[in-house]
């Protein structure tokens, strides 16, 4: 039993009704939700620590044990991404303060913000199929709220389309679920790999898995990115931020879990659908990036190429290649929260998120700029920054399994998305400068916190790598080799 | 337009405390048989939704005055605080328990906390529904 597991979802959830009882203390609020977070925060680092001694640490709820109760799982895997949600969490919130606005803040978006993240962390520690779907549902309907508070009109047409598309991938999720429970009589993660591997994964099981892929697929844009766009464009830019580092990572990270515990067994078909859909997705999305010339625009298919690429190395399905894909994912949670804020810091000062009518603004804003500079070389993958090591990791992977395909297609794009931000750095910075500091539609001042601490993170991880990768491999090895996570869940066997 | 709605209003006054009472009646029989603090949450939802319907908003908000946002709160933190009470007591979170107490005229009666937490649902469901019914009638 470890009820410090649940602490990491009880406290953002409590501090988020609390915040609904002090709806017009605004610095109350803002106190709150940071102090929460901390909190979070540093229990997160102390279970990663346990975890790392001394394994897989699981809680049955209600002392219900697996498979009959709901068991959440911290594994290496589960709580890095919990950890870098919470930084991610916490640096979105901060550059909230300043730009979020007080009508917004009076009508809960900071109670909304805990909800989201409660989905989000819920999410990756459920061992429980139907319970993934419900913490699904916590972070989708704070989402909903989130994209439409605030009532402009391109809000409301996003915001119905964005309902519609998981309004209709949630009822698939649920038709999913019922299939799966149907032919297995279980939902628990562990349970189902048990009976997977002893029934065979036949064709059926392997139809129903294919169903379930699609489903997350639509979650995390891979391939079926077409709500993407125009939705992380609709909201302001720190919850954009928040949706673009968060949202589709949940997604793979159901991808990632279901694939590698429950349904590893005919690789031949799903990993490799899997891997097609990943290299259409990294080409897609990187024509996006580049053929687009408004700054919301290319951040947003830079979050789609990311998702192709981090499904294509998962694919791969190697120790190396795994290990290279949990790294890019955790980088590329930090580097796009780093990238949408200093868009959104962009976007405020000059009042457009065209760019064309921006230049010249390094006069006024060189950390800005260097800032700027540093997340796209990172999400380019160049060294010696945080995206180098999981691509170099997945190229190597897929090069060693005769994937040369995704090799390709992942250097190829990387290049495609260099240029794609370094075309926002060179029209926004270079050239003469057109913005008098009188003219500035916002003061860049407090916004510059969140993106330097995420840049050092940036910089940290990338030069680091020998420190962060002994916990990456933790996370891979445990996706590599399911039997831990089932043994962690249900000792006694079946 | 003023309609006459006497018939209405007369009828729900009765109705909404039959209402209300087998709302509470489903509440109770939750533990072992058909109900529980959805139900029972949804039905005294749905006595209230009548009185609103049959008067009007102004008339309802005066004689109840509760803002039912917060009351979603109120049960939300119900709920969590029973799951945080098995903490304390070094049980798994969520864990519940019952007694059976002997009262003096009722008899023996069978305690459980996890009526607490189904208050704490039954608040939510209240106070969800009816701040969805009354933003939607607002709008119009």
């Amino acid at each position: 039993m470890n009820n410090i597991i649940i602490l990491l979802l009880l406290i953002p959830l409590l501090t988020g009704v609390l915040l609904i009882f002090l709806r017009n203390r605004i610095s109350a609020q803002r106190w709150l939700s940071i102090l929460s977070l901390l909190a979070v925060g540093v229990i997160a680092a102390i279970i990663i620590q346990r975890v790392l001694n001394e394994g897989t640490m699981t809680l049955d709820l209600g002392g219900w044990e697996p498979p009959y109760g709901i068991v959440l799982v911290a594994d290496m895997f589960a709580m890095l991404l919990v950890f870098t949600t919470v930084i991610v969490g916490i640096c979105c919130l901060l550059y909230g303060f300043r730009t979020i606005g007080e009508e917004r803040e009076k009508f809960y978006f900071y109670t909304f913000v805990q909800f989201l993240l409660v989905g989000v962390m819920g999410s990756f520690l459920t061992g429980d199929l139907f319970n993934l779907f419900v913490f699904f549902e916590v972070m989708l309907l704070s989402s909903y709220v989130l994209i439409a508070l605030g009532g402009k009109k391109v809000q409301l047409r996003e915001s119905i389309k964005y309902v519609l598309v998981n309004i209709v991938s949630s009822m698939l999720f649920l038709i999913a679920i019922a299939y799966l429970y149907g032919m297995l009589g279980t939902l628990n993660f562990a349970h189902m790999a048990i009976r997977v591997s002893e029934a065979g994964q036949d064709g059926l099981l392997t139809t129903v898995a294919i169903f379930l892929m699609l489903v997350f697929a639509i979650k995390a844009a891979l391939l079926m990115y077409f709500w993407l766009p125009g939705s992380y464009g609709a909201p302001p830019m720190a919850i954009a931020a928040l949706f673009a580092a968060l949202l589709t990572k949940v997604g793979i990270y159901s991808i990632f879990r279901l694939f590698s515990v429950v349904f590893p067994h005919q690789p031949e078909i799903t990993h490799q659908l899997l891997a097609w859909l990943g290299i259409l997705t990294m080409i897609i999305g990187a024509i996006g990036a580049v053929a687009h010339w408004s700054l919301r625009k290319i951040l947003a298919y830079n979050v789609v190429v990311a998702v192709g690429f981090m499904i294509a190395g998962f694919a791969v399905f190697t120790t190396t290649a795994i290990a290279g894909s949990v790294f890019y994912l955790i980088h590329d949670m930090f580097v796009k929260a780093l990238l949408f804020i200093l868009g959104g810091i962009m976007i405020g000062l000059t009042g457009t998120d065209k760019l064309r009518e921006m230049s010249g603004m390094i006069r006024n804003h060189a950390s800005l700029g260097w800032m700027f500079f540093i997340a796209a070389l990172a999400l380019a993958g160049v060294p010696p920054l945080s995206g180098f090591i999981g691509k170099l990791l997945v190229l190597q992977g897929a090069i060693g399994e005769g994937f040369y395909i995704i090799a390709a297609v992942g250097l190829i794009t990387s290049l495609m998305v260099l240029y794609s931000v370094v075309k926002i750095f060179i029209n926004g910075f270079w050239g003469e400068n057109q913005l008098t500091v009188e003219d500035e539609k916002m003061s860049t001042k407090g916004t510059l916190l969140p993106s330097a601490i995420l840049t050092v993170i940036v910089i940290g991880m990338g030069l680091g790598a020998e420190f962060v990768n002994v916990y990456i491999m933790e996370a891979a090895e445990v996706i590599n080799n399911p039997s831990l996570y089932i043994d962690a869940v249900m000792p006694n066997g079946e | 337009m003023k309609v006459n709605d006497v018939i209405l209003q007369t009828v729900t006054k009765i109705v909404v405390f039959i209402i209300f009472t087998f709302a509470f009646y489903l509440f109770f029989a939750g533990h072992h048989d058909t109900g529980g603090g959805f139900i029972g949450g949804l039905m005294a939802a749905s006595a209230l939704v009548l009185l609103y319907l049959s008067y009007d908003i102004d008339t309802i908000s005066k004689a109840i005055p509760i803002n039912y946002r917060t009351l979603i709160g109120v049960g939300v933190s119900v709920s969590t605080l029973t799951g945080i009470g098995s903490i304390l007591l070094g049980y798994p979170f969520l864990s519940h328990t019952f007694e059976y107490v002997d009262f003096p005229f009722f008899g023996e009666i069978e305690l459980a906390t996890s009526v607490l937490f189904e208050f704490g649902v039954l608040f939510t469901v209240v106070g969800g529904t009816l701040t969805i019914i009354l933003s939607i009638s607002e709008d119009v």
